[in-house]
């Protein structure tokens, strides 16, 4: 197993375990729908209840997204967004919030086109815990995973339904963090599994590892979340935020007042879902 | 990997050529491709699955396709003596069912029962959608929106075939975005379907894979130059859209340092415009579709769309291997422009009576170019990898002249 650097985001699964529940993540992209209300969605989700923030960052070709982030990804371009105004956006939220973990979320190009070294080293003074990048399996992990570990952030590894036991202890070598678990096998904002489904991928996981698993991709309302969590350590929802977004915009893709509020909601709602699951052990 | 003496070793075991190549894929995916590689490392050494390659290459496409002396274009170009390597009489009217037929035995091996394909112009997808008659399988082909509708005539085709077109609205609905829509395709339909990759990108093992089965071009060349001239050929010319056809002519000559090998993007507008597909002149080594190659891009690292007259060319990457072989210097790559290649596919019909597609019109326009600057018994090569039959609406609207909209032929 990797290295466990301590980081916001192990801190964060120690205090879940003490106070015995799950956790909420939330993935928005970064300048959705553009820099201001997009800086506003991201400055108020810890408050609403998010316990760590996964932050898309935009990308031209998203191939594991179904239509509801892609369309979020566009958007946020259209409107000027780059990787270092991302960052410039984790920046402001480290101003309020210096506990909340925040995972970098997206596809190697644009970090591999910004430079890995100055990318490491940006993105760790902006405030960025954790990586978790699509299209880098651990079969290329030499460009991105050790460095990140080494400069003192944790690199996030996808599990999936189609990783077998054979290729898991692989998958889980250099992982830190927290493992993924991808629950079903589609792209985001589609299909959802049960909680019957995960559990035993989940069990599986767990023989390989001891880092906490967070599931994502389909959990879409409270009931999910809190389905999600009673087998998982955390359930990261973005679809469903993005969707918020998606239905306040006007024909020509501004925001209508009052997005950043009705995402909130959503998000405080997730939470009470999710806080509604006693995990202590023996309970 | 870096073998100093020879061109052709790559990629190594984990699909690098290089720097570039790899396999930069989704986890769901990655335990697919992990047994494509698997499937392929045993077939490309099995006898039987060869010969069933061969069977089919020789009784169903038609090969080995004719090399032919182009004379009155080398009388024309006054130098060097110009052949055609003639794969656009294949069945289908291209190079691209050497590789359909390929994978399609892969997937038949693999025990898959779906097929998915992505397509630009549309001939990769008529390429799939015809082995998925032949073998009697269900076949998806996404084709991004926009070249549905200038590629109406090829959607047709692949309807007649049984296949089912999906029109991509996703990003900027062309071929790029066709590809992303079938690897989320793929990621949702793990268990029984193959995707058939049109050209020699994607993650590993398919850039080597679909150069492998490609090679037949090459082969045939080297043996069909050998009977009739007696030696190797001097200089080979091929059109770049992903890099397949000029794979396939180039790889078993990388190791005759005495060849020299052109390759030839598509220049658009000019590449002093921001509308051409020259990955390889303009780009910059980017991750896109599984793979590391010169990709066209922004400063940050977005990908851009190309533009060609022929829809085949513009995609806005390479096969990894070309960027490889870009760096080592062993390849020469070099852009024509639309008007160049319509030039040359003018010249082509009227001086040969063979119409060519207009992706091999963009390498003729540039043997145009050179054939003179060669003495007169310089051999020269160009993969003459489509016919032009698709392309006579858009040349005629090039031209200014007006076929009517419905009667396509
Ligand atoms: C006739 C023809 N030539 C060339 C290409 C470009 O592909 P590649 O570079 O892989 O040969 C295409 C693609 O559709 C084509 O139809």
């Amino acid at each position: 197993m990797a290295q466990q650097t301590e980081t916001r985001i192990t801190k964060m699964f120690d205090r879940l375990k003490a106070e015995g529940r799950g956790g909420l993540g939330t993935f928005i992209t970064a300048g959705d729908p553009d820099y201001d209300t997009g800086l506003e969605i991201l400055m108020g989700l810890a408050n609403a209840g998010a316990d760590m923030i996964e932050f898309g960052i935009p990308f031209s070709d998203p191939m594991a997204d179904g239509p509801a982030i892609q369309a979020s990804s566009l958007r946020a371009l259209k409107k000027g967004m780059t990787l270092a105004k991302t960052l410039n956006m984790v920046r402001e939220f480290r101003k309020q919030d210096d506990v909340t973990p925040i995972i970098l979320m997206g596809y190697y190009n644009p970090i591999y086109i910004y430079g890995i070294d100055i990318f490491l080293a940006d993105a760790k003074e902006a405030g960025i815990d954790g990586y978790i990048v699509v299209d880098l399996p651990p079969e290329e992990e030499n460009e991105l995973c050790k460095p990140a570990i080494a400069a003192g952030m944790n690199f996030i590894y996808l599990t999936a339904p189609t990783t077998d036991d054979e290729r898991l202890p692989r998958v889980v070598e250099n992982a830190s963090g927290f493992i993924y678990f991808v629950s079903i096998t589609g792209i985001t904002g589609t299909k959802s599994a049960t909680s019957a489904d995960i559990a035993p991928h989940l069990e599986r996981i767990r023989k390989h590892t001891n880092l906490p698993i967070a599931v994502g991709f389909g959990i879409k309302t409270p009931k999910n979340a809190a389905d999600t969590v009673k087998v998982g350590d955390a359930a990261v929802v973005g679809s469903a935020l993005v969707k918020v977004i998606t239905d306040n915009l006007d024909e020509n893709d501004n925001p209508m007042p009052g997005i950043a509020p009705k995402v909130h909601k959503l998000v405080s709602e997730l939470a009470a879902g999710v806080r509604s699951v006693n995990k202590r052990i023996g309970a | 990997m870096t073998k100093h003496n020879t061109y052709r070793a790559g990629a190594d075991e984990d699909g690098h050529f290089g720097i570039y190549g790899g396999r930069y894929v989704a986890e769901t995916l990655m335990p697919l491709i992990l047994a494509v590689e698997t499937e392929w490392n045993k077939a490309k050494s099995d006898p039987d699955f060869w010969k069933e390659f061969h069977y089919y290459m020789k009784h169903y496409v038609g090969r080995p396709s004719p090399l032919y002396f182009a004379e009155r274009l080398t009388e024309k170009f006054g130098g060097a003596k110009v052949y055609f390597k003639r794969d656009e009489l294949n069945h289908t009217g291209a190079h691209k069912i050497n590789n359909t037929i390929g994978q399609i035995l892969m997937a038949k091996r693999m025990g898959k029962t779906r097929i998915i394909a992505e397509t630009g112009a549309g001939q990769h997808g008529v390429a799939t959608a015809t082995v998925c008659a032949l073998f009697g399988l269900p076949c998806i082909v996404y084709m991004g929106a926009t070249d549905v509708e200038r590629q109406s005539p090829n959607v047709f085709r692949m309807n007649l075939l049984g296949a089912e077109v999906r029109p991509v609205t996703s990003g900027t609905g062309t071929l790029k975005d066709a590809m992303n829509e079938a690897l989320r395709d793929w990621v949702s339909n793990v268990d029984d379907t193959f995707y058939i990759i049109g050209t020699v990108a994607g993650p590993h093992p398919y850039p080597t894979m679909v150069r492998d089965f490609q090679s037949v071009i090459g082969d045939e060349v080297r043996e069909q130059m050998q009977e009739a001239e007696g030696r190797l050929p001097d200089t080979l010319v091929a059109c770049l859209g992903g890099g397949s056809n000029a794979m396939g002519l180039f790889h078993p000559f990388l190791d005759n340092e005495t060849v020299e090998i052109i390759g030839v993007e598509a220049g658009g507008k000019g590449i002093d415009t921001d509308e051409h597909c020259a990955s390889l002149t303009l780009g910059k080594p980017g991750v896109l579709h599984g793979n590391r190659t010169y990709l066209l891009q922004t400063d940050g690292g977005q990908i851009l769309d190309g533009h060609s007259i022929s829809a085949g060319l513009d995609y806005p990457g390479i096969g990894p291997e070309h960027s490889w072989l870009k760096d080592r210097g062993r390849v020469n790559y070099v852009s024509v422009t639309d008007n160049e290649a319509l030039d040359a596919f003018q010249l082509c019909t009227k001086a040969e009576g063979i119409i060519p597609a207009l992706e091999p019109s963009h390498a003729l326009a540039h043997v145009a170019k050179i054939a003179g600057s060669y003495p007169r018994d310089h051999l020269l090569v160009l993969n003459m990898c489509g016919r032009g039959d698709k392309d006579i609406f858009a040349v005629a609207k090039h031209l200014g002249i007006d076929m009517g909209d419905t009667d396509q032929g």
